[in-house]
Parts: structure tokens; sequence; C-alpha cells
């Protein structure tokens, strides 16, 4: 024991607090510290280089030359651009929000204890477990025109069923439809928010009015609306980056008609066919400031929809 | 699971209805599972057959042999690669993140909201945002084409599963670490000793994730590795389907069995996978 004067009494403890506190500060210091070095290496230094390599000619080999604002002026008039961030935005827009929908709706039926509740669970879990090529192979297979078991079951039922991933009027769309398959991980976020809905609290709404649906908008959404922010920045952030399933399917140039051609497969295909560097980073920063203001946007919104419970936050 | 309501509905109709309503949505979701497994058994022409074949008759097991004996899809070597991807990420991750979640979650220091924030606003970050210059430097030094690119970054952590380790490293009681600093346990020691043993479950939960999330990877692979025999199955898959896309049979055997090891680790391990969604961490 190093303190000098045990006779004091109360002097000692806060001494040694106080040391106790350096030392785990120091601590938690040097165990952050490989992740804080990851983060410099991997994500704060090439920030600011894509920022200026979007401002150079740079086709990997040889040194990126400043060409200031030309990447941007290309992209502008580049009407591949705007095709695959107008297929995007139509993507993103309507296939987030319809997701976290139907999400919601199968975590509002799963969240009753029956015989079956776990093989429900499974089953809706299970299509985000699919590597995203192989789930794509198989909708190309399930869904060829004329040949496939959906339109041969459709036509026998005497509907006229559209190409699916062949009709460039069809082909986004159905692409949507695909991206509704795996939304495991939504459901299970919101009935994890479901179940932590207090008991009391239920029970309370059930007394207070008869009709089921005052209770779902009136108790269950507001004590949910963590679970949808969540969900649904998630959503937006990873639906602007949807990349495997439309390059699986409309390959690098979106068939059929561009109908498919999504902005990362643009960007790829500026770096990686055309090795167009400067063009992809001013692709990539054009993403970045889209994401930001979305997201920025969305966290200003929810302070006045997003309830915490007791404040929290 | 003290907040599952219990049956509202009490009439037995009511409970057919719903249970019929929830095995016709099951089917829906199962249907390309289905159609993936039959169609892996099948030849081509019975692949297309009209009326639909729901059962494979008979059960060309011959497919599993035509498919690993394919010299333009190097299947067990690829099956090899993607183990060996997935395994190390999930390995890095368990031993990289924990250390950061450990500080995020159990220390207190002067700075450490902002890091945290930052590493938030990383887990948001597209990937492609910061790729191309990272893409170069691994070019420069001329490690394009292995796998280097792809694991080491998982060396210093990766910002989703420290989120995610942190929320269970915060239900460490703060006791049990001031008690054993009062022996005298330095800090690495009760990182190591005391404290990773009580989150020895979560730190099953993460790797569980890294390794799906990992075998499903296909962007990072497809840019940085160039021939076949170093693919992963995810883009071995994909470059076969887009070179030979009349094959059905074989690019249904080559989905279905990169998709099964993914399914049997699921279905083993379940409960720990349902934990860790639910305890993602929203607060």
């Amino acid at each position: 024991m190093p303190g000098k004067s045990p006779s004091v009494g109360a002097a000692p403890p806060p001494r040694r607090n106080r040391k106790a506190r350096r030392g785990e500060a120091r601590a938690g210091l040097l165990f952050a510290l490989p992740w804080i070095v990851g983060m410099t290496l991997f994500v704060a230094i090439p920030l600011v280089l894509t920022f200026y390599i979007a401002q150079t000619k740079f086709q990997i080999v040889g040194a990126p030359k400043w060409v200031g604002l030309q990447n941007y002026e290309a992209l502008w008039t580049d009407p591949a651009f705007w095709k695959s961030a107008q297929n995007t935005l139509l993507f993103a827009v309507i296939s987030v929000p319809l997701k976290l929908v139907i999400a919601l709706g199968l975590a509002l039926l799963l969240n009753r204890a029956t015989a079956l509740s776990g093989f429900y669970r499974t089953v809706f879990y299970l299509p985000f477990l699919m590597p995203a090529v192989a789930g794509s192979v198989v909708f190309m297979l399930l869904l060829t025109p004329n040949a496939g078991p959906v339109n041969i079951a459709l036509e026998a039922m005497g509907l006229n069923p559209p190409d699916w991933l062949l009709d460039p009027k069809a082909a986004l769309w159905t692409l949507i439809l695909l991206s509704l398959w795996p939304l495991g991980v939504e459901t299970l976020v919101f009935l994890g928010g479901l179940q932590n809905i207090p008991k009391d609290v239920s029970e309370a709404a059930d007394l207070d009015s008869p009709k089921r649906w005052h209770k779902l908008v009136w108790v269950t959404l507001p004590l949910i609306t963590p679970m949808v922010l969540f969900n649904l920045v998630i959503g937006i952030i990873y639906s602007f980056q949807v990349f495997t399933q439309a390059i699986v399917i409309g390959g690098t140039t979106g068939t059929p008609a561009e109908a498919t051609l999504m902005y990362m497969v643009v960007l790829y295909r500026a770096a990686f066919r055309y090795f167009n560097m400067g063009l992809a980073a001013a692709m990539a920063t054009v993403l970045f400031v889209v994401v930001l203001i979305l997201t920025l946007l969305i966290f200003q919104t929810a302070r006045s929809w997003v309830h915490y419970e007791g404040g929290e936050r | 699971m003290s907040g599952q309501r219990k049956p509202k509905i009490g009439t037995r109709f009511g409970m057919l209805a719903y249970h019929a309503l929830m095995l016709a949505i099951s089917a829906v979701f199962l249907l390309p599972f289905y159609w993936m497994t039959i169609s892996a058994f099948k030849t081509n022409a019975e692949i297309f057959s009209d009326p639909v074949t729901w059962l494979p008759d008979p059960i060309r097991w011959e497919n599993i042999a035509s498919l690993l004996t394919r010299d333009d899809f190097p299947f067990v070597q690829q099956f090899v690669n993607s183990v060996f991807y997935a395994g190390s990420v999930a390995i890095l991750v368990c031993l990289s993140c924990s250390l950061a979640a450990y500080s995020f979650g159990c220390l207190r220091w002067r700075g450490r909201n902002l890091v945290f924030a930052l590493t938030v606003c990383a887990l948001l970050m597209p990937t492609i945002v910061t790729f191309l210059p990272v893409y170069l430097a691994w070019s420069k030094l001329g490690l394009t084409g292995t796998y280097w690119p792809l694991i080491t970054p998982f060396l210093f952590g990766d910002a989703f599963f420290i989120f995610m380790l942190r929320q269970f490293f915060m239900g460490v009681p703060r006791e049990l670490l001031d008690a054993a600093r009062l022996d005298g346990a330095s800090e690495f020691r009760i990182w190591w000793q005391i404290v990773m043993p009580q989150v020895r479950t979560p730190l099953i939960i993460v790797g569980l994730f890294a390794t799906v999330y990992t075998w499903n990877e296909f962007f990072l692979p497809l840019i940085y590795l160039q021939d076949r025999e170093s693919f992963p199955l995810s883009v071995g898959l994909f470059t076969f389907q887009s070179q030979r896309a009349v094959e059905w049979s074989v690019s249904m055997m080559g989905a279905f069995l990169t998709a099964l090891p993914m399914v049997a680790l699921f279905l083993f391990t379940q409960r720990l996978f349902q934990r860790g969604l639910s305890s993602t961490g929203l607060k």
C-alpha cells in the first residue's frame, strides 16, 4: 500500500480512485486504439482521398491530374448517370417503405405464442441467409417467361403474366418485388420491439379501448418507432447501394434496355471496366452527399416522431 | 419472451384462420428454396417441363458429381476459399471488435463518446465512398488478386460488429471490474480473464453473423480477385451463371450447395441468431 497517511482515513480512497480512473482512461484509449487506427486508415483518409480523386483525371496507371470540376460536368451530361440515379431512387423509395410495412405486418402476426411460432420465425428469416447471387439466379429461373413455373402457373389460372425481368417496363418493378423477399432481419427487429412492450401497458390499452386498431395506432406503433427509425435509415442507405441483384440480373448494362441499371453498377463500370477513377470517385462523392443529406433529414424529423422510453438519447 | 401476448383469438376458427394465413405466407417465402432444391436434382429439360413437376423423378444425384468435376466451375476449390475467407474474418472480428467494444462498453475515458459517434458514422458510410482509394493502395502494394485486401481490414475491427458487441459489453456488471481492479489485476487481464468469459455467447453470435456476411459477400471479392481458382463461391457462381446461362441444373446445384452451409449453420444455432438480432441495439 503506497498510501502515505492511512490515519487521515478519508484521504486514501479518493486518491486511489483517481489513480484507478486514470488507469482506466489509459486502458480505454489503448483498447480502442486498433479501431481508431483502422478508422483512420480505412475510412477517414480514404474519404478525403475520394474527394480529391473526384477532381482529377486518373486511370490507375500514372499520376492523377487535377481537372477541377470536369468529372462532375461529365456526370451532368451522362445519360447513364441520370438513368441509373433515377432507377436507384425509384427502387429505394418504393422498396424501403414497402418492406417496412410488410415486415411490421409479419412481426405483428408473429407476436403471439403458438406451437408453430418458432417455425414461422425461421421461415421468414431464412431468405436473409441466401447469398444474394444464389437468390437472384433462382428468381431468374422462377420468373423465366413462358417456361418458368410462376408464369406456367399464372397462365394456367387464365392470367396474362408479364415477362418480369425481360420486359423493360416490368424489370425494375420485378427487382423491387424481389428485394422484398429477404426481410427477416427487419421483421425480427420489429418483433424484438413488440416483445419489449411492457405487459401492463399492453393490457391497459386493451381495457381502454376494445378496438384493436386503436391500440395499434396509439400504443403499439409509437412504442416501436425507434425500430422504425433504425430499419428506415439502414434500409435507405443499403438500397442506394444495391449492386449484387442488379448485376446478376442485368449485367453491367442493366438489361433489358437499362431498366435495371443501378447507380452502383454504373460506378463499378466506370472504375473497373473503363478505369476512369476520377469519374467513379465523383459518383461516390455524389452518393455520399445524397446519403448524408437524407440521413440528416431523417434524424432531424425523427425528433418529432420517434418516441424513446424514459427520454433516452 | 415475457412480453409475448397470449393468443387473442380464443375461438378455434380464429386459430385455424391464423395458421392458414401464416402457412400460406410461409409457402411463398419457401418457394424459391424449394424450387432451387428440386431443380438442382433435375435435368435441364425436366426443369422447364410443362406442366410443372413438383418432385424430381428420378432424382438426378449425378448432378452433384457433374458439378464437382467441371473445370469451368472449380466448386471444391471455391468452397475451400469461402471457408477460409469467412472463417478468418469471423475469428478476426471476434478478437479485434471485442477490444473496441470493451473500451466503449466498459471503460470510461475522455473522448469515448466522440470516437463512438465516429464509429456510428463509419457504420452508416456507404462502402463505395471510401473504397476506391483503398483499392488503389492495395493495387500499388501489388496485393490485388490475393485475400490480403479482403481480410486484413478486420484486424482493426468493423463498425457494425463493434456496435453490436458493445451492447453486450455494457451488460457486464461494473462491480466485477472494480473488484478485479482492487485486486490489482491489469486492464488486459481483466479483459481477457474476466470480461471475455462473460460475453462468450455474444461473441459466438457475432462470429456467426460475420461468417454469414462474409460467405455471402460479393462486391469486394469480385473486384479484388481475378482468377477462378481464387474466387469464393459467391463470385464463382456469378461468373459461371453469366457465362453459361443456359445450364440451369448446374447453376441450381451450385446455388443449392452455396446456400446449404449457411442454412444448416443457422438451423443449428438459430436461438443464438435471434438473440443477436433482438439485441442489435436500438437504444
